[in-house]
Protein backbone atom coordinates (compact mmCIF):
# COMPACT_ATOMS: atom_id res chain seq x y z
CA UNK A 1 0.00 0.00 0.00
CA UNK A 2 1.53 3.42 -1.23
CA UNK A 3 1.39 6.51 1.25
CA UNK A 4 -1.67 8.47 1.70
CA UNK A 5 0.12 11.73 1.25
CA UNK A 6 -0.75 13.23 -2.53
CA UNK A 7 1.94 12.75 -4.53
CA UNK A 8 4.47 10.06 -2.07
CA UNK A 9 5.38 7.23 -3.76
CA UNK A 10 6.59 5.46 -0.85
CA UNK A 11 4.87 2.44 1.09
CA UNK A 12 3.12 3.22 3.76
CA UNK A 13 4.30 1.36 7.07
CA UNK A 14 2.64 3.88 9.75
CA UNK A 15 -1.65 3.10 10.21
CA UNK A 16 -3.30 5.43 12.33
CA UNK A 17 -7.33 5.57 13.10
CA UNK A 18 -8.84 8.96 13.62
CA UNK A 19 -12.08 9.67 14.96
CA UNK A 20 -13.62 12.59 12.79
CA UNK A 21 -17.04 14.25 13.53
CA UNK A 22 -18.46 10.65 14.56
CA UNK A 23 -16.79 8.62 11.65
CA UNK A 24 -13.61 6.19 11.99
CA UNK A 25 -10.95 8.17 9.44
CA UNK A 26 -7.90 5.51 8.48
CA UNK A 27 -4.46 6.52 7.47
CA UNK A 28 -1.34 4.91 5.81
CA UNK A 29 1.28 7.07 5.64
CA UNK A 30 5.00 6.07 4.95
CA UNK A 31 7.15 7.27 7.74
CA UNK A 32 9.11 10.26 6.66
CA UNK A 33 5.05 11.80 6.07
CA UNK A 34 4.27 10.40 9.51
CA UNK A 35 6.89 12.49 10.87
CA UNK A 36 5.85 15.34 9.24
CA UNK A 37 2.54 15.05 10.80
CA UNK A 38 3.77 14.72 14.22
CA UNK A 39 3.08 10.68 14.66
CA UNK A 40 5.66 9.49 16.64
CA UNK A 41 7.11 6.28 15.11
CA UNK A 42 8.57 4.94 18.24
CA UNK A 43 11.40 2.58 16.88
CA UNK A 44 13.38 5.57 14.72
CA UNK A 45 13.23 7.64 17.36
CA UNK A 46 17.19 7.91 18.72
CA UNK A 47 17.62 6.69 22.74
CA UNK A 48 18.12 10.05 23.51
CA UNK A 49 14.80 11.49 22.67
CA UNK A 50 12.77 8.71 23.74
CA UNK A 51 15.12 9.35 27.36
CA UNK A 52 14.75 13.03 27.90
CA UNK A 53 10.64 13.03 26.67
CA UNK A 54 10.60 10.18 29.49
CA UNK A 55 12.49 11.47 32.42
CA UNK A 56 10.26 14.43 32.20
CA UNK A 57 6.86 12.41 32.30
CA UNK A 58 8.47 10.54 34.97
CA UNK A 59 9.84 13.12 37.37
CA UNK A 60 6.42 15.89 36.07
CA UNK A 61 9.11 18.28 35.01
CA UNK A 62 10.64 18.80 38.63
CA UNK A 63 12.63 15.73 40.42
CA UNK A 64 11.85 15.22 43.50
CA UNK A 65 14.77 14.56 45.25
CA UNK A 66 17.45 15.80 42.65
CA UNK A 67 16.71 19.12 42.66
CA UNK A 68 17.59 21.77 39.79
CA UNK A 69 20.81 22.54 41.20
CA UNK A 70 21.47 18.55 42.32
CA UNK A 71 24.83 17.35 40.42
CA UNK A 72 27.41 14.36 40.65
CA UNK A 73 29.92 15.01 43.25
CA UNK A 74 32.73 13.25 40.64
CA UNK A 75 31.67 14.81 37.39
CA UNK A 76 29.49 17.66 38.30
CA UNK A 77 27.02 16.66 35.77
CA UNK A 78 23.40 18.04 36.58
CA UNK A 79 19.69 16.40 36.36
CA UNK A 80 19.05 18.52 34.08
CA UNK A 81 21.86 18.06 31.97
CA UNK A 82 21.43 14.17 31.72
CA UNK A 83 17.75 15.32 31.10
CA UNK A 84 18.61 17.10 28.30
CA UNK A 85 21.12 14.72 26.91
CA UNK A 86 20.47 11.22 27.73
CA UNK A 87 23.92 10.27 28.76
CA UNK A 88 25.19 10.41 32.34
CA UNK A 89 28.45 11.73 32.78
CA UNK A 90 30.52 9.30 35.03
CA UNK A 91 29.62 5.59 36.79
CA UNK A 92 28.99 7.97 39.99
CA UNK A 93 26.01 9.51 38.39
CA UNK A 94 24.37 5.94 39.08
CA UNK A 95 25.07 6.52 42.65
CA UNK A 96 24.46 10.28 42.75
CA UNK A 97 20.65 9.96 40.98
CA UNK A 98 20.23 6.68 42.36
CA UNK A 99 16.36 7.67 43.51
CA UNK A 100 15.37 9.45 40.18
CA UNK A 101 17.26 6.92 38.16
CA UNK A 102 15.66 4.13 39.72
CA UNK A 103 12.11 4.34 38.28
CA UNK A 104 13.19 5.80 34.74
CA UNK A 105 15.63 2.23 34.66
CA UNK A 106 13.20 0.07 35.73
CA UNK A 107 10.59 1.59 33.24
CA UNK A 108 13.20 1.38 30.20
CA UNK A 109 13.99 -2.29 30.64
CA UNK A 110 10.45 -3.75 31.12
CA UNK A 111 10.61 -3.85 35.19
CA UNK A 112 14.26 -5.12 35.64
CA UNK A 113 15.82 -3.95 38.52
CA UNK A 114 18.68 -5.84 39.29
CA UNK A 115 21.64 -6.75 36.97
CA UNK A 116 21.77 -10.93 36.22
CA UNK A 117 24.38 -11.97 34.28
CA UNK A 118 27.90 -11.92 33.20
CA UNK A 119 30.51 -9.88 36.26
CA UNK A 120 34.01 -9.27 36.05
CA UNK A 121 35.89 -12.02 36.55
CA UNK A 122 38.85 -10.17 38.64
CA UNK A 123 39.44 -10.73 42.52
CA UNK A 124 37.89 -14.26 42.30
CA UNK A 125 34.66 -13.65 40.96
CA UNK A 126 33.75 -11.02 43.98
CA UNK A 127 31.21 -9.16 41.73
CA UNK A 128 29.91 -12.33 40.49
CA UNK A 129 29.02 -12.63 44.10
CA UNK A 130 28.10 -9.05 45.11
CA UNK A 131 25.75 -9.44 42.13
CA UNK A 132 23.89 -12.12 43.79
CA UNK A 133 23.78 -10.58 47.48
CA UNK A 134 22.69 -7.39 45.87
CA UNK A 135 19.63 -8.89 44.36
CA UNK A 136 18.70 -11.39 47.13
CA UNK A 137 18.32 -8.55 49.39
CA UNK A 138 15.91 -6.71 46.84
CA UNK A 139 13.95 -9.33 46.51
CA UNK A 140 13.52 -10.30 50.62
CA UNK A 141 12.79 -6.82 50.83
CA UNK A 142 9.80 -6.94 47.98
CA UNK A 143 8.68 -10.07 50.04
CA UNK A 144 8.56 -8.20 53.24
CA UNK A 145 6.11 -5.60 51.63
CA UNK A 146 4.14 -8.50 49.66
CA UNK A 147 3.73 -10.43 53.00
CA UNK A 148 2.89 -6.94 54.90
CA UNK A 149 0.22 -5.98 51.65
CA UNK A 150 -1.11 -9.88 52.21
CA UNK A 151 -0.50 -9.96 48.30
CA UNK A 152 0.05 -13.27 48.82
CA UNK A 153 0.59 -14.72 45.13
CA UNK A 154 3.32 -12.41 44.57
CA UNK A 155 5.04 -13.40 47.55
CA UNK A 156 4.92 -16.86 46.69
CA UNK A 157 6.60 -15.91 43.54
CA UNK A 158 9.04 -14.19 45.39
CA UNK A 159 9.76 -17.04 47.45
CA UNK A 160 10.66 -18.96 44.58
CA UNK A 161 12.11 -17.01 42.96
CA UNK A 162 14.40 -16.74 46.38
CA UNK A 163 14.76 -20.33 46.28
CA UNK A 164 15.76 -20.31 42.86
CA UNK A 165 19.08 -17.89 43.56
CA UNK A 166 19.54 -19.64 46.54
CA UNK A 167 19.87 -22.99 45.04
CA UNK A 168 22.32 -21.89 41.98
CA UNK A 169 26.13 -21.85 42.62
CA UNK A 170 27.50 -18.32 43.74
CA UNK A 171 29.08 -16.31 40.97
CA UNK A 172 28.16 -15.80 37.75
CA UNK A 173 25.94 -18.85 38.01
CA UNK A 174 24.60 -17.66 34.82
CA UNK A 175 27.53 -17.66 32.89
CA UNK A 176 30.20 -20.11 33.66
CA UNK B 1 45.12 1.23 3.88
CA UNK B 2 47.13 -1.25 1.92
CA UNK B 3 46.19 -4.14 4.29
CA UNK B 4 43.15 -2.37 5.67
CA UNK B 5 39.50 -3.44 5.45
CA UNK B 6 37.50 -3.81 2.70
CA UNK B 7 40.29 -5.54 0.62
CA UNK B 8 39.41 -9.26 1.79
CA UNK B 9 36.17 -10.59 2.44
CA UNK B 10 34.30 -9.64 5.64
CA UNK B 11 32.95 -12.91 7.60
CA UNK B 12 29.38 -12.04 7.08
CA UNK B 13 28.97 -10.96 3.47
CA UNK B 14 30.01 -14.84 3.14
CA UNK B 15 26.26 -15.45 2.59
CA UNK B 16 26.75 -18.80 4.53
CA UNK B 17 25.96 -20.45 7.82
CA UNK B 18 22.28 -21.57 9.47
CA UNK B 19 19.53 -19.45 7.63
CA UNK B 20 21.34 -17.43 5.76
CA UNK B 21 19.04 -17.35 3.19
CA UNK B 22 16.74 -14.68 5.86
CA UNK B 23 19.47 -14.00 8.05
CA UNK B 24 22.40 -11.70 6.20
CA UNK B 25 24.36 -11.61 9.40
CA UNK B 26 24.42 -11.77 13.44
CA UNK B 27 25.49 -9.42 15.65
CA UNK B 28 26.44 -9.16 19.39
CA UNK B 29 28.08 -5.93 20.87
CA UNK B 30 29.00 -5.16 24.34
CA UNK B 31 29.33 -2.08 25.91
CA UNK B 32 32.02 -1.26 29.02
CA UNK B 33 33.50 1.54 30.53
CA UNK B 34 36.79 2.08 32.37
CA UNK B 35 36.15 2.72 36.01
CA UNK B 36 37.59 6.19 36.85
CA UNK B 37 37.54 7.78 34.29
CA UNK B 38 34.33 10.10 32.89
CA UNK B 39 32.18 8.34 30.39
CA UNK B 40 33.39 10.30 26.65
CA UNK B 41 30.85 12.60 26.45
CA UNK B 42 31.74 14.38 29.44
CA UNK B 43 35.39 13.05 29.74
CA UNK B 44 38.47 15.79 29.08
CA UNK B 45 40.53 15.44 25.98
CA UNK B 46 43.69 14.23 28.35
CA UNK B 47 41.16 11.95 29.69
CA UNK B 48 40.00 10.48 26.23
CA UNK B 49 43.21 10.11 25.62
CA UNK B 50 44.58 8.21 27.96
CA UNK B 51 41.64 5.13 27.59
CA UNK B 52 42.84 5.53 24.05
CA UNK B 53 46.13 4.34 25.30
CA UNK B 54 45.00 1.96 27.89
CA UNK B 55 42.40 -0.43 25.65
CA UNK B 56 46.06 0.09 23.19
CA UNK B 57 47.79 -1.68 25.89
CA UNK B 58 44.89 -3.85 26.34
CA UNK B 59 44.66 -5.26 23.19
CA UNK B 60 48.26 -5.77 22.56
CA UNK B 61 48.52 -7.73 25.09
CA UNK B 62 44.85 -9.90 25.59
CA UNK B 63 45.59 -10.40 21.18
CA UNK B 64 41.83 -10.53 20.81
CA UNK B 65 42.04 -11.84 17.52
CA UNK B 66 44.52 -13.68 15.44
CA UNK B 67 45.64 -10.11 13.72
CA UNK B 68 44.46 -6.96 14.07
CA UNK B 69 44.19 -3.51 12.68
CA UNK B 70 44.80 -0.11 15.22
CA UNK B 71 42.99 2.37 13.58
CA UNK B 72 43.49 6.43 14.85
CA UNK B 73 40.23 8.04 13.66
CA UNK B 74 42.20 10.93 13.74
CA UNK B 75 44.90 10.02 11.43
CA UNK B 76 42.08 8.41 9.10
CA UNK B 77 41.00 10.41 6.27
CA UNK B 78 37.32 10.44 5.64
CA UNK B 79 36.83 8.54 2.78
CA UNK B 80 38.34 5.61 4.59
CA UNK B 81 35.92 6.49 7.62
CA UNK B 82 33.52 5.87 5.56
CA UNK B 83 34.40 2.74 4.40
CA UNK B 84 34.28 1.32 7.63
CA UNK B 85 30.98 2.58 8.23
CA UNK B 86 29.49 0.55 5.40
CA UNK B 87 31.02 -2.33 6.20
CA UNK B 88 29.52 -1.96 9.60
CA UNK B 89 32.66 -1.80 12.02
CA UNK B 90 31.94 1.22 12.87
CA UNK B 91 29.17 4.19 13.70
CA UNK B 92 28.42 6.78 11.40
CA UNK B 93 28.68 8.81 15.10
CA UNK B 94 32.58 7.49 15.80
CA UNK B 95 33.47 8.59 12.06
CA UNK B 96 32.56 12.41 13.05
CA UNK B 97 34.48 12.96 16.04
CA UNK B 98 38.05 14.69 15.69
CA UNK B 99 38.56 14.08 19.46
CA UNK B 100 41.06 10.88 20.72
CA UNK B 101 39.19 8.18 19.49
CA UNK B 102 40.20 4.28 17.70
CA UNK B 103 38.98 1.58 16.63
CA UNK B 104 40.48 -2.20 16.61
CA UNK B 105 39.69 -4.65 13.71
CA UNK B 106 40.47 -7.99 13.44
CA UNK B 107 41.68 -8.74 9.79
CA UNK B 108 41.02 -9.64 7.46
CA UNK B 109 37.29 -11.45 7.45
CA UNK B 110 36.69 -8.48 10.48
CA UNK B 111 34.84 -10.91 12.55
CA UNK B 112 35.72 -8.15 15.40
CA UNK B 113 35.71 -4.35 16.31
CA UNK B 114 36.31 -2.54 19.04
CA UNK B 115 35.26 1.57 19.18
CA UNK B 116 36.72 3.53 21.29
CA UNK B 117 35.68 6.41 23.10
CA UNK B 118 32.33 6.16 20.99
CA UNK B 119 29.42 6.65 23.83
CA UNK B 120 31.04 4.43 26.04
CA UNK B 121 34.40 4.05 26.30
CA UNK B 122 34.40 0.66 24.95
CA UNK B 123 31.98 -1.14 22.50
CA UNK B 124 33.04 -4.24 21.55
CA UNK B 125 30.96 -5.85 18.83
CA UNK B 126 31.47 -9.24 16.54
CA UNK B 127 29.34 -10.00 13.65
CA UNK B 128 28.88 -13.26 11.73
CA UNK B 129 27.59 -14.86 8.57
CA UNK B 130 24.12 -16.54 9.29
CA UNK B 131 22.28 -17.28 12.14
CA UNK B 132 25.00 -17.62 14.08
CA UNK B 133 24.15 -15.69 17.78
CA UNK B 134 25.96 -18.24 20.65
CA UNK B 135 29.05 -18.90 18.93
CA UNK B 136 29.32 -14.85 17.99
CA UNK B 137 28.25 -13.85 22.02
CA UNK B 138 30.89 -17.00 22.56
CA UNK B 139 33.60 -15.44 20.85
CA UNK B 140 32.72 -11.91 22.45
CA UNK B 141 32.60 -13.62 25.35
CA UNK B 142 36.35 -14.48 25.34
CA UNK B 143 37.11 -10.79 23.94
CA UNK B 144 35.75 -8.94 27.00
CA UNK B 145 37.42 -11.76 29.35
CA UNK B 146 40.56 -11.00 28.28
CA UNK B 147 40.73 -6.88 27.87
CA UNK B 148 38.81 -7.20 31.30
CA UNK B 149 41.73 -8.65 33.10
CA UNK B 150 43.74 -6.09 32.03
CA UNK B 151 41.18 -2.86 32.37
CA UNK B 152 38.94 -2.28 35.34
CA UNK B 153 35.53 -2.02 34.03
CA UNK B 154 32.84 0.23 35.86
CA UNK B 155 30.43 -2.08 37.75
CA UNK B 156 27.98 -2.54 40.03
CA UNK B 157 26.60 -5.04 41.94
CA UNK B 158 23.21 -3.88 41.30
CA UNK B 159 23.30 -2.25 37.80
CA UNK B 160 26.05 -4.27 36.17
CA UNK B 161 27.72 -2.84 33.49
CA UNK B 162 27.52 1.10 33.82
CA UNK B 163 27.11 2.66 30.40
CA UNK B 164 27.42 6.70 29.26
CA UNK B 165 23.25 5.58 28.78
CA UNK B 166 21.20 3.82 30.99
CA UNK B 167 19.03 1.83 28.59
CA UNK B 168 22.48 0.25 28.10
CA UNK B 169 22.96 -0.57 31.44
CA UNK B 170 23.38 -4.39 33.08
CA UNK B 171 24.78 -7.06 30.32
CA UNK B 172 25.29 -3.90 28.38
CA UNK B 173 24.72 -6.25 25.53
CA UNK B 174 23.27 -5.57 22.80
CA UNK B 175 21.99 -8.59 19.91
CA UNK B 176 20.76 -8.40 16.81
CA UNK B 177 20.45 -10.08 13.35
CA UNK B 178 19.89 -8.33 9.78
CA UNK B 179 17.14 -9.84 8.01
CA UNK B 180 16.06 -10.14 4.58
CA UNK B 181 12.56 -9.97 4.32
CA UNK B 182 11.58 -9.54 0.90
CA UNK B 183 8.69 -11.73 0.34
CA UNK B 184 6.61 -10.39 3.63
CA UNK B 185 7.30 -7.34 1.64
CA UNK B 186 5.74 -8.14 -1.47
CA UNK B 187 2.86 -9.92 0.08
CA UNK B 188 2.39 -6.99 2.68
CA UNK B 189 3.07 -8.74 5.84
CA UNK B 190 5.39 -6.74 6.81
CA UNK B 191 4.20 -4.13 9.07
CA UNK B 192 2.59 -6.98 11.18
CA UNK B 193 6.33 -7.71 11.77
CA UNK B 194 6.98 -4.51 12.53
CA UNK B 195 4.28 -4.52 15.08
CA UNK B 196 4.80 -7.78 17.08
CA UNK B 197 8.21 -6.97 17.39
CA UNK B 198 7.53 -3.47 18.83
CA UNK B 199 5.45 -5.25 21.22
CA UNK B 200 8.15 -7.60 22.27
CA UNK B 201 9.88 -4.32 23.15
CA UNK B 202 12.48 -5.15 20.43
CA UNK B 203 14.03 -2.51 17.76
CA UNK B 204 13.87 -2.54 14.10
CA UNK B 205 15.95 -0.69 11.77
CA UNK B 206 16.77 -0.12 8.46
CA UNK B 207 20.22 -1.17 6.69
CA UNK B 208 22.16 1.95 7.76
CA UNK B 209 20.84 1.06 11.73
CA UNK B 210 19.84 3.93 13.89
CA UNK B 211 17.59 6.50 12.26
CA UNK B 212 17.79 4.28 9.33
CA UNK B 213 14.50 3.67 6.82
CA UNK B 214 14.64 0.01 5.76
CA UNK B 215 15.80 -0.17 2.18
CA UNK B 216 15.89 -2.74 0.04
CA UNK B 217 13.77 -5.29 2.26
CA UNK B 218 17.13 -5.21 4.85
CA UNK B 219 15.19 -5.13 8.61
CA UNK B 220 17.68 -5.13 11.33
CA UNK B 221 16.05 -6.47 14.60
CA UNK B 222 17.55 -5.78 18.11
CA UNK B 223 17.53 -6.46 22.00
CA UNK B 224 16.48 -3.11 23.74
CA UNK B 225 16.43 -4.57 27.78
CA UNK B 226 19.54 -5.00 29.01
CA UNK B 227 18.66 -5.28 32.94
CA UNK B 228 17.15 -8.03 34.63
CA UNK B 229 17.91 -10.64 32.17
CA UNK B 230 21.09 -12.69 31.87
CA UNK B 231 22.96 -13.02 28.67
CA UNK B 232 22.09 -16.39 28.03
CA UNK B 233 18.43 -16.02 28.14
CA UNK B 234 18.35 -13.21 25.81
CA UNK B 235 20.36 -14.54 23.91
CA UNK B 236 18.17 -18.26 23.39
CA UNK B 237 14.99 -15.50 23.75
CA UNK B 238 16.12 -14.21 20.42
CA UNK B 239 17.59 -17.12 18.78
CA UNK B 240 15.66 -19.76 19.28
CA UNK B 241 11.94 -18.20 19.77
CA UNK B 242 12.33 -14.95 18.14
CA UNK B 243 14.17 -14.71 15.08
CA UNK B 244 13.00 -18.08 14.04
CA UNK B 245 9.32 -17.24 13.76
CA UNK B 246 10.18 -14.60 11.35
CA UNK B 247 12.31 -16.77 9.22
CA UNK B 248 9.33 -19.37 9.26
CA UNK B 249 6.75 -16.13 8.65
CA UNK B 250 9.07 -15.13 5.47
CA UNK B 251 9.49 -18.76 4.34
CA UNK B 252 5.74 -18.76 3.90
CA UNK B 253 5.05 -16.05 2.21
CA UNK B 254 8.11 -17.08 -0.45
CA UNK B 255 6.50 -20.58 -0.81
CA UNK B 256 3.15 -18.80 -1.38
CA UNK B 257 4.43 -16.38 -4.20
CA UNK B 258 6.47 -19.71 -5.99
CA UNK B 259 2.91 -21.53 -5.67
CA UNK B 260 0.38 -19.14 -6.24
CA UNK B 261 1.83 -16.26 -8.06
CA UNK B 262 4.79 -17.46 -9.58
CA UNK B 263 4.64 -15.18 -12.63
CA UNK B 264 4.73 -12.05 -10.22
CA UNK B 265 7.37 -13.31 -8.32
CA UNK B 266 9.51 -14.10 -11.27
CA UNK B 267 8.51 -10.98 -13.03
CA UNK B 268 10.11 -9.27 -10.23
CA UNK B 269 13.33 -11.26 -10.33
CA UNK B 270 13.63 -11.13 -14.10
CA UNK B 271 12.91 -7.23 -14.38
CA UNK B 272 15.76 -6.25 -11.24
CA UNK B 273 18.83 -8.52 -13.10
CA UNK B 274 17.93 -7.12 -16.36
CA UNK B 275 17.81 -3.50 -15.05
CA UNK B 276 20.81 -4.22 -13.16
CA UNK B 277 22.68 -6.04 -16.11
CA UNK B 278 21.60 -2.91 -18.68
CA UNK B 279 21.52 0.34 -16.28
CA UNK B 280 23.93 2.56 -17.03
CA UNK B 281 22.93 4.90 -14.08
CA UNK B 282 22.13 3.32 -10.78
CA UNK B 283 21.20 5.16 -7.36
CA UNK B 284 21.70 3.26 -4.14
CA UNK B 285 18.79 3.09 -3.19
CA UNK B 286 17.67 1.69 -6.45
CA UNK B 287 20.23 -0.94 -6.55
CA UNK B 288 19.62 -1.85 -3.00
CA UNK B 289 16.15 -2.75 -3.92
CA UNK B 290 17.26 -4.73 -7.05
CA UNK B 291 20.23 -6.45 -5.48
CA UNK B 292 17.30 -7.55 -2.93
CA UNK B 293 15.10 -9.11 -5.47
CA UNK B 294 18.03 -10.79 -7.18
CA UNK B 295 19.02 -12.23 -3.59
CA UNK B 296 15.23 -13.38 -3.51
CA UNK B 297 15.55 -15.18 -6.59
CA UNK B 298 18.81 -16.86 -6.39
CA UNK B 299 17.18 -17.95 -3.00
CA UNK B 300 14.41 -19.34 -4.44
CA UNK B 301 16.15 -20.96 -7.48
CA UNK B 302 15.03 -19.18 -9.78
CA UNK B 303 17.40 -17.29 -10.91
CA UNK B 304 20.88 -18.93 -12.53
CA UNK B 305 24.18 -18.07 -12.62
CA UNK B 306 24.23 -15.81 -9.72
CA UNK B 307 25.44 -16.71 -5.94
CA UNK B 308 24.45 -14.97 -3.12
CA UNK B 309 27.72 -14.39 -1.82
CA UNK B 310 28.51 -12.25 -5.29
CA UNK B 311 24.85 -9.91 -4.21
CA UNK B 312 26.38 -9.40 -1.06
CA UNK B 313 29.49 -8.45 -1.85
CA UNK B 314 27.70 -6.21 -4.29
CA UNK B 315 25.88 -4.59 -1.91
CA UNK B 316 28.29 -3.60 0.25
CA UNK B 317 30.77 -2.60 -3.07
CA UNK B 318 27.87 -0.54 -4.52
CA UNK B 319 27.99 1.95 -1.37
CA UNK B 320 29.13 5.34 -1.91
CA UNK B 321 32.29 5.19 0.17
CA UNK B 322 33.67 1.92 -1.72
CA UNK B 323 33.14 3.41 -5.18
CA UNK B 324 34.90 6.10 -4.47
CA UNK B 325 37.91 3.83 -2.90
CA UNK B 326 37.97 1.86 -5.88
CA UNK B 327 37.95 4.70 -8.26
CA UNK B 328 40.63 5.96 -5.87
CA UNK B 329 38.73 9.49 -5.94
CA UNK B 330 36.02 11.76 -4.52
CA UNK B 331 33.08 10.99 -7.31
CA UNK B 332 29.53 13.29 -7.09
CA UNK B 333 26.28 11.52 -7.43
CA UNK B 334 26.15 11.61 -10.59
CA UNK B 335 29.26 10.38 -11.32
CA UNK B 336 28.71 7.50 -8.79
CA UNK B 337 25.83 6.92 -10.03
CA UNK B 338 27.91 5.51 -13.42
CA UNK B 339 30.25 4.27 -11.38
CA UNK B 340 27.53 1.73 -9.99
CA UNK B 341 25.71 0.72 -12.70
CA UNK B 342 29.08 0.17 -14.50
CA UNK B 343 30.33 -2.04 -11.67
CA UNK B 344 27.04 -3.87 -11.54
CA UNK B 345 27.28 -4.59 -14.69
CA UNK B 346 30.83 -6.22 -15.09
CA UNK B 347 30.15 -8.49 -12.43
CA UNK B 348 26.46 -9.79 -13.14
CA UNK B 349 28.00 -9.96 -17.03
CA UNK B 350 26.18 -13.13 -18.43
Amino acid sequence: MTCDTEGCPNEATVSETVIRGGKRVEKHLCEQCARKQGLVVQQHVPISELLSKFVVQQSGGAPKSAEKSAHCPACSLTWAQFRQNGVLGCAECYRAFESDLSPLIERAHEGGTHHVGKAPRRAGGAAAAQVVQTRLAAIRRELEQAVAAEQYERAARLRDELRKIGDAPRGGAEEN
Amino acid sequence: MGRGPGNGGAEWIRGAGRDADVVMSSRVRLARNVAGVPFPNAAKREDRRLVVDMVRAATAEARPAESTLWVDMNECPPLERSVLVERHLISKEHAKGAEPRAAVISGPEEWLSIMVNEEDHLRIQVMRSGLCLSEAFAQIDAVDDGLERRLTYSFSPRFGYLTACPTNVGTGMRVSVMLHLPALKITGEIDKVRRAAKGMNLAVRGFYGEGSDAVGDFYQLSNQTTLGKSERDLLDDFERRIVPEVIDYERHAREALMKKRRVVLEDKVQRAIGLLRHARMLGADEALQLLSHVRLGVSLGVLDGVDVTGVNQLILDTQPAHLQRVAGREMDQSERRVARATLVRERLAE
